[in-house]
């Protein structure tokens, strides 16, 4: 025990100091490891619903990034394919797949050979799968004339019923895919003919009215050249800015009232930014609609305060004594800013740069304005295509009723998740390799 | 109890030195403020800051190889003198200078002036040394770069040598050029800062009490590294040690709330002040 603490202090004689000290020290103490407590259960509880939304989204989104193909020994006659035998492109492009492929189907299945039971065969396989075994041909004429085992896509049911989406003991009224085609399936599961590879169609095609056929490489190239563009519009005009605002402008009511103004625009609801693009850049300057072109004038526009604000913090945060000691060899304003402050200021502007980027990267509710949410299927080769952006494909699969798309869309999410992830990576790292001040 | 008298007495003293301030008179300088071969002339110099005055009607001569210190207690003004001599406090917003300074017969405060040559002409040491984060060699090199002083990278190599010798930092410095100046103890990055300012041969440098931040050993090498500047530069120096004052230079200032109280030669300064503020301030009586 403490010897300091009297055991029975006698009434009349007035207190220690140390005796006040000590006895409030249990409730001071108490207090301190109850904040603790709070501390720890708050970020316990913040990374639990982060570990929660990962493992929902991972669990929900794995499935996608393998799809199901069946093994058909395909017979690619010369005569269908390239009846003169000039390999002629036309000819061979126009050429009837489709048969080729429900031939191949229907030698499975020697004893269907009705119509309708046929027709209903036809459904294992995607309707994609012709154009998909076009592709393949032209890309090795070898193949023609020659019959080979070749992976044929199945149709998006099937793929569920694979992945065991689909309950196959349950009534066949409550599913989608009938008896029949469960015992084709499992025939062929049996024969060792149907099986999941890597998707590769979700990285490189567009999207489709068909999950099987649906990928995320249009959306993809479509938020790249806004991004692209947002930042070699946004990072130098909001430096720009910055560098001016803070070094050159004179203080008075009217850099107060920008400054007001700039801060004020950083807490502007995005669908507003969308509906100011959709009414100036495309109404009044007549700029195509659903183009990077126009999304990013309007990120831009989102993320320059954003750069302004986080630029003018770092221009702020360098120590007024390198300006002197430039400004004290002769050094012109334009040249202390450049030659000492901006260097040094950099990490912290390319960090805002970097998070208003990943904002911009996550922006959807602006571009649902300037015609983004359209579906376009072809992939985007430039500014002023047709496009759509990550986020909005995710908002759009997320409204399809398709088993399909459920973890198309978690697949995408897992995506976009993935280059926010490496974008913060980004900026911590050059943060780190431009922050060394020797 | 006499302590308690001198105490209020310093007080009385204190007030009655705040009451003349806020009715803006100016007081009377004690002393010769002229030099005989001038560099550097003010006359009835104002600054403000705002509406707050910092600097009353000073009038001083800075002379061709002297050294000026300019003494008094803090916040008297003088690092505001100082920094107005090479149009420093342009930089602060609200900061306002009239009267007449000249430099070689040339008003610095002439509206088509432009204060980027000035400040070549007019160096600065600042008080807390203050390298760019570059290598030694950029940091003394930067000045004439930009200014376009040397014709060939050769002819940079001799300026940057010559100035880190003139600075006493040649020997300590040589092997490691490369080298962050920010790395180097705080004398040596002290007197690298005087390399950088000399780099550009000013015909003024101004010090803004250069060894506040340095240990006695270091203040010793920069003290004599200023009085050998002094063959070639004129030099005014700020600084809060009268020894350092009575050290190096040949003419002293003492400052007090704005004012300019006395100016001459050191050694009267320092043993025989006229003025009553000077004699307080000096004999550490107040300040």
């Amino acid at each position: 025990m403490n010897k300091l603490n009297p055991k029975s202090p006698a009434p009349d004689i007035p207190r220690r100091t140390i005796d006040i000290v000590n006895a409030s020290l249990k409730r001071r103490h108490a207090q301190e490891r109850r904040f603790r407590w709070i501390g720890a259960f708050a970020v316990g509880l913040g990374l639990a619903f982060v570990v929660l939304l990962f493992a929902d989204i991972v669990s929900k989104g794995y499935t996608a990034f393998a799809q199901t193909y069946i093994r058909l020994p395909i017979t690619l006659s010369t005569e269908v394919i390239d009846p003169t035998g000039t390999r002629d492109i036309a000819a061979i492009s126009g050429a009837n797949y489709n048969k080729l492929i429900r031939d191949a189907l229907y030698q499975q299945f020697p004893e269907i050979t009705d119509r309708s039971t046929r027709r209903q065969l036809n459904t294992l396989l995607s309707v994609g799968a012709p154009d998909l075994l076009r592709e393949q041909v032209m890309g090795n004429f070898a193949l023609i004339g020659t019959t080979s085992e070749i992976w044929v896509l199945a149709d998006d049911d099937i793929d569920m019923l694979m992945k065991g989406y689909i309950d196959r003991t349950s009534a066949q009224e409550e599913r989608r895919v009938s008896d029949e085609t469960i015992g084709w399936v499992t025939q062929l599961e049996q024969q060792g003919r149907i099986a999941k590879h890597f998707n590769t169609i979700f990285f490189t095609h567009g999207t489709s009215r068909e999950p099987e056929l649906a990928g995320i490489a249009g959306a993809l190239m479509g938020s790249f050249y806004t991004l692209l563009l947002t930042l070699i519009l946004s990072f130098p005009i909001g430096v720009g800015a910055a560098l001016y605002l803070e070094e050159f402008a004179p203080k008075n009511r009217w850099t107060d009232f920008i400054e007001v103004n700039i801060n004020n625009l950083a807490a502007v609801p995005s669908i507003v930014f969308g509906l100011l693009g959709l009414a100036v850049f495309i109404g009044f300057f007549g700029i195509p609609r659903s183009t990077p072109l126009v999304a990013a004038l309007v990120m831009t526009i989102m993320t320059l305060p954003t750069i302004i604000i986080a630029s003018r913090v770092a221009l702020k945060s360098v120590p007024p004594s390198i300006r002197e000691a430039a400004l004290g060899v002769g050094a012109s304003s334009l040249q202390t800013q450049f030659h000492h402050v901006l260097p040094l200021a950099l990490p912290g502007m390319l960090t805002g740069a970097i998070i208003g980027m990943a904002r911009a990267l996550g922006e959807t509710a602006p571009l649902l304005m300037i015609g983004m949410i359209a579906f376009i299927v072809d992939i985007p080769s430039g500014f002023t295509d047709s496009a759509t952006v990550l986020p909005v494909q995710i908002f759009l699969w997320a409204d399809s009723p398709e088993r399909g798309f459920v973890e198309r869309t978690s697949a995408a999410i897992i995506v976009l998740l993935a280059f926010l992830f490496l974008m913060n990576l980004a900026a911590v790292l050059l943060r780190r390799k431009f922050e060394r001040r020797w | 109890m006499s302590t308690t008298v001198e105490a209020m007495d310093k007080a009385m003293s204190v007030m009655s030195s705040v009451e003349l301030a806020s009715a803006q008179h100016s007081r009377e300088t004690v002393g010769d403020f002229t030099a005989d071969d001038p560099r550097m002339t003010c006359r009835n110099v104002d600054v403000w800051y705002g509406s707050k005055q910092a600097i009353k009607n000073v009038n001083l001569d800075i002379g061709k190889n002297e050294v000026v210190s300019m003494i008094g207690p803090s916040g008297c003004g003088k690092s505001t003198f100082l920094r107005s001599l090479n149009r420093m406090n342009d930089t602060i917003v609200g900061c306002r200078v009239t009267g007449s300074i000249k430099l070689d017969g040339e008003e610095i405060y002439d509206k088509g002036l432009d204060p980027v040559p000035l400040r070549a002409r007019v160096g600065m040491v600042f008080q807390k040394p203050n390298p760019f984060p570059k290598s030694i060699y950029e940091n003394v090199a930067y000045g004439p770069r930009i200014h376009g002083l040397t014709n060939n990278k050769a002819e940079l190599d001799e300026l940057v040598e010559s100035s880190l010798m003139k600075a006493g930092l040649w020997k300590e410095v040589k092997d490691r050029l490369d080298q962050p100046g920010t790395g180097l103890s705080g004398g040596q990055q002290q007197r690298l800062c005087i390399a950088r300012t000399i780099a550009v041969s000013p015909e003024v440098i101004l010090m803004d009490e250069p060894c506040s931040a340095l240990d006695p050993i270091a203040t010793a090498i920069v003290e004599e590294l200023i009085d050998e500047l002094r063959q070639n530069y004129s030099i005014a120096i700020v600084t809060h040690s009268m020894q350092q004052a009575a050290r190096v230079s040949q003419r002293t200032a003492y400052f007090h709330l704005g004012d300019l109280i006395e100016v001459g030669e050191t050694n009267h300064i320092f043993t025989n002040p006229q003025h009553k503020l000077t004699e307080d301030y000096i004999t550490g009586r107040f300040g």
